[in-house]
């Protein structure tokens, strides 16, 4: 079973690195950019069928290790 | 004082660490390794120094907070025992739980290595007894994420209940914008946790506490943990 996790930055959360690709793709040309914030995918291969079990531990994984959740919301899809 | 270094892949201020804790302690750290479960007996300060655990990956310190001697350090923390993480060793304690808010990319997303000043915001803690509140003090920082951030309502916490430390500044001891070096929410250097045994600051104390190293100006934390594990005993 295939899996992704997305982690993204809580808004209101400064992210320089988001506003640095936002400058560099308006410097490229790139029309009709407003604004860019970047975050992390997680491809996961899970062993198993049990969707519900998948998630829980998608879940358990994303809160204990993949987000920070101080900062950071996660979203989990099993595929 | 019987202190003891966390090594973790990827660290690689540890022997600044343990040159800087013997010199002022006359005492040679232990050095643990982050697959241990136990820390050696007897041990009154535990530091998780500073470098690039686990190459950063996925989040400064996020690797090396889930390992397995932080167990025994956060049981270590919760008896009361004192707790001083450098640097990545900030961040990590961030991670870990062990203090609030988490360290961000630096405001204008440059590696920052070189001198800062600090303002010592009190002299009434084991780590900052060494010196006297209000002084400035110069020492190292070496980061690209230093940016301290935590929410309105922590920051408030923080700013209330004194546990700010040290805080950016200028030489004059002035803090303001354009001191505060990595856009760090309040200027914050350096925080402890609500019970104030867990210390967490960005720059590199022990790398000025000889002749050698241009300044001295570390010595004063090392010097108070010092005296205070001795007053205790």
């Amino acid at each position: 079973m295939k899996a992704r996790v997305t982690v993204t930055l809580k808004s209101g959360i400064l992210d320089p690195q988001g506003k640095a690709i936002e400058g560099a793709l308006k410097s490229l040309g790139v029309d009709g950019v407003a604004s860019v914030r970047q975050g992390k995918v997680f491809d996961i291969e899970l062993a198993g069928a049990d969707r519900a079990k998948a998630e829980a531990a998608l879940k358990d994984a994303a809160d204990k290790l993949l987000a920070n959740t101080v900062i950071e919301n996660y979203r989990v899809e099993v595929l | 004082m019987k202190s003891a270094i966390l090594v973790f892949p990827g660290i690689n201020r540890e022997r600044d660490m343990a040159r800087a804790l013997k010199l002022i302690s006359g005492q040679e750290p232990a050095m643990v390794w982050h697959a241990e479960t136990s820390l050696p007996k007897g041990t009154d300060l535990v530091v998780v120094p500073g470098g690039f655990s686990y190459g950063d990956y996925l989040r400064c310190g996020a690797i090396a907070a889930r390992a397995p001697i932080m167990d025994t350090v956060r049981d270590f923390a919760r008896d009361g025992g004192l707790l001083l993480g450098v640097c990545n060793g900030f961040q990590i304690l961030c991670e870990a739980g062990l203090l609030p808010g988490v360290l961000m990319r630096n405001a204008r997303l440059k590696f920052i290595c070189r001198d800062v000043h600090l303002r010592v915001e009190r002299s009434d803690t084991p780590f900052t007894r060494g010196y006297n509140a209000g002084q400035v003090i110069r020492v190292p920082v070496a980061h690209g994420e230093g940016n301290y951030e935590a929410d309105e309502e922590t920051l408030k916490r923080l700013e209330g209940e004194g546990r700010v430390l040290y805080r950016y500044c200028s030489p004059e001891g002035a803090v303001d914008a354009s001191a505060n070096v990595n856009g760090a929410a309040h200027s914050i250097a350096g925080i402890v946790n609500e019970r104030g045994n867990v210390l967490g600051m960005m720059p590199h104390p022990e790398n000025h506490v000889e002749d050698i190293m241009g300044c001295t100006d570390g010595r004063g934390l090392f010097a108070g943990l010092a005296a205070h594990l001795e007053q205790a005993a």
